[in-house]
């Protein structure tokens, strides 16, 4: 393959010449990145050769879905963008999951893959995927670099369209070829994204008809997403909602950018969230949705979504505008612009009637569970680890009941502290997202509450935080089964259990083997000390808490219903 | 009902699957898609012609906007628009037949670039409807092949009446 030297054009003459894969690092290294997560194979030795000798912190992960997923939890921890590189072939195929994951969620990721060369590129080659075609649809953008001398800026590029507008990931495929070959760098700092506009602060006229709407509505209610996280615009929620008097309920992904222990928080809204917040939905005159996307599992019928109210919606997205529910006053831009100048419009309310309905459905129907029996209820395990944890512990889960009853019983007070798969439900996120947050946020508390069955998919990076000596924790539910569809057949099926229990391995020896702690609880009384012990551990620790095999999430939404007819509310009342 | 969506695009490799595999992921359907240079080498143009309801061609819109690579959207709905297709067809005729539709490609505007003993082909364009008009006309006499671009369409620069 040729290499010859480009003359210079937008790079400077004096610049000297350089391969591709130094122009990778030279160019990742002058866009912050201090940590990426990487697996080497064939066509990125070059690259490797030259992240050798640079300042980027290289994590290993044990499998490249791992290494995504940690690139995104490192990314939703620090609200920067994460880095992860695979080979070519599998390694790049393996990135699929991580990265629709990251997509589902928008969280910025740039992904560097290795292709074969060039000249081999469609003969089907050793290790040749067509990674483009495969990640096409699980990426906010994706290309293939064929010429040296466009590397510097592709990559520039990607970074830029990760981390602005609606974030995600987007992917470079780097044929091998393109590693070796020399220029001159372009040190223009270029960008040329033609069609790549980013919406503003929201149109003044209808930021006009939202304060209107909100001054006139006895009943308001804000609706809050991801989006809010991503906008780092938690404070410009909170003052809205506290100027205007207003409660807050939030989508699974919004949990933490309103501190849950204030009395106007709803908790979470939606298939499983909060009665009072499904009801507050289903009765309010007017729905603040800011950063949401109105997904399926928080509208249920979406016919019968928010009946009385006038919808305004805030998003940085216009393709998330009435694509599933229409909206009255729609206000596309960034959220941490738009809440302030519709705050300043906004004047106090009393609401009292609003607030008092509001208090009695939080009073009548609060997310409980029946503490009294022997056996352990995963509900008081994540009691226990937000008592001792005092709220502020970084908090990664796996999908399903393991991951419903951390929002409901784990109480948020912070964006960027629940790092969990809310749009793709990956199953095995826990684990390397606890990895990865732990990277980003060396000093604070990471938990990763998992289901049994999630930790199995992924246990493997067990290892990547003994490597790098990190002090997570892993807080297992083992009920034996893959709880929520057992769940689903209980309900559904007529309790026919099929193919929904796995013979697990001890978990407690398992860390022991992998250079981890490994706990194992079988007694409720020991719960407290357990996660006493487990916090207090310096290494990577491993607490398998052998739960009640057949608990359920209550209350529970089922698949094509109004939010308001929800199952298992009696239950809650029951308890009362 | 059928929409007309003009994009611009950048000419670079990839960006075709990129529209088509949103088009499939979103579920959308396409009647024609049709791809071509521009006036500035940098860029493509896309005509696509999509069915839907316009809450449907709303989405369209906007998701096509989303894909990096798309630089402008235009939908031709309510708006003065010449749209065209072009087709090439070969079609049956005996001799004893030949006049008649000869007649007909005539009326038809259409242009004969082939002939043998029992067919001719006809290069023909025009709306969709009268491409339509002319295959229907065509088919008692027997219709062998045919091959159609798709709709390629430009507004109106003129006012009406104008």
């Amino acid at each position: 393959m040729k290499s010859k030297p480009i003359p210079a054009d937008s790079s400077s003459a004096k610049t000297p010449l350089k391969t591709g894969a130094q122009i990778i690092v030279d160019t990742l290294v002058e866009q912050g990145v201090d940590t990426l997560f990487g697996y080497l194979g064939g066509v990125v030795l070059p690259l490797f050769d030259k992240l050798y000798d640079g300042p980027i912190r290289i994590i290993i992960p044990r499998h490249e879905q791992g290494g995504c997923h940690m690139a995104d939890a490192y990314a939703r921890a620090s609200g920067k963008v994460g880095v992860v590189i695979a080979t070519s072939g599998p390694g790049a195929c393996n990135l699929t999951t991580g990265l629709a994951t990251a997509m589902m969620d928008s969280i910025p990721i740039v992904a560097i893959t290795g292709q074969v060369r060039t000249e081999l590129i469609g003969n089907d080659a050793f290790q040749e995927a067509d990674t483009t075609g495969i990640t096409r649809p699980v990426t906010k953008h994706n290309c293939i670099v064929k010429d040296v001398k466009d590397l510097a800026r592709t990559i520039r590029e990607a970074f830029y369209i990760a981390s602005t507008g609606r974030q995600g990931p987007v992917l470079i495929d780097i044929p091998v070829d393109v590693e070796i070959a020399e220029c001159r760098p372009d040190v223009s700092k270029k960008i040329d994204l033609p069609g790549y506009k980013l919406a503003g602060k929201g149109h003044t006229r209808q930021i006009e008809n939202a304060a209107k709407a909100i001054n006139n509505a006895q009943q308001p209610l804000l609706y809050v997403g991801g989006g809010v996280v991503s906008a780092d615009a938690a404070d410009e929620l909170r003052q809205l909602a506290d100027k205007a008097n207003i409660p807050v309920t939030a989508t699974l992904l919004g949990l933490g950018s309103y501190d849950q222990r204030k009395p106007h928080s709803l908790d979470m809204l939606g298939m499983h969230g909060a009665a009072y917040a499904n009801y507050a939905v289903q009765e309010c005159d007017l729905l603040i949705a800011v950063g949401a996307r109105f997904d399926d599992r928080v509208t249920g019928k979406v016919k019968g979504f928010a009946p009385n109210a006038k919808i305004i919606h805030i998003d940085i997205d216009p393709a998330s505008i009435s694509k599933n529910v229409g909206v009255d006053i729609p206000l596309v831009g960034d959220s941490k612009k738009i809440l302030p100048v519709l705050a300043q419009k906004l004047s106090h309310k009393e609401r009292k009637d609003w607030l008092k309905k509001i208090a009695g459905w939080k009073a009548k129907y609060p997310f409980r569970y029946d503490n009294n029996a022997a056996a352990i209820k995963p509900q008081y395990v994540i009691e226990e680890i937000c008592r001792q944890t005092r709220n502020q512990a970084i908090i990664t889960t796996g999908v399903g009941q393991n991951q419903m009853w951390a929002a409901q019983f784990y109480k948020f007070t912070r964006p960027r502290q629940l790092l969990t798969s809310g749009g793709l439900g990956t199953m095995g996120y826990g684990l390397p997202a606890a990895v990865g947050a732990q990277i980003a946020m060396p000093e604070q508390t990471v938990i990763d509450i998992d289901g049994d069955s999630g930790f199995n998919m992924t246990m493997t990076e067990l290892a990547t935080a003994v490597q790098y000596k990190l002090p997570i924790k892993v807080a297992i539910l083992n009920n034996g089964y893959m709880g929520m569809v057992r769940q689903w057949q209980e309900l559904f099926y007529n309790k026919r259990y099929s193919a929904s229990s796995l013979l697990n391995p001890d978990f407690a020896n398992v860390a022991d083997a992998l250079g981890a702690k490994g706990i194992s609880v079988r007694k409720k009384s020991n719960v407290p000390e357990a996660v006493k012990q487990m916090l207090e551990e310096k290494m990577p620790c491993v607490v398998d808490f052998k739960i009640v095999p057949e608990e359920n999430v209550w209350p529970m939404v089922p698949a094509g219903k109004n939010i308001h007819e929800m199952n298992g509310l009696d239950i809650l009342e029951s308890l009362a | 009902m059928k929409h007309i969506i003009s994009a611009l695009v950048e000419n670079k490799p990839g960006v075709l699957a990129h529209v088509a595999g949103m088009f499939a992921a979103r579920a959308f359907n396409i009647d024609s898609l049709v791809v071509g240079r521009t006036e500035d080498p940098a860029l493509s143009r896309m005509t696509i012609v999509v069915v839907g309801d316009d809450k449907v061609l709303e989405q369209v819109r906007k998701q096509l906007a989303k894909i990096i690579s798309v630089v402008k959207i235009q939908d031709f709905a309510n708006q003065h628009v010449v749209a065209r297709d072009l087709m090439l067809i070969s079609i049956s005729a005996l001799p004893e037949k030949k006049p008649e539709i000869l007649s007909i490609i005539e009326m038809f505007k259409g242009k004969v670039v082939d002939i043998g003993q029992k067919f001719v082909m006809v290069e023909i364009s025009g709306p969709e409807e009268k491409i339509e008009a002319f295959i229907n006309v065509c088919r008692p006499y027997g219709v062998k092949n045919v091959a159609r671009t798709g709709t390629i369409a430009m507004a109106r620069q003129a006012k009406p009446g104008s």
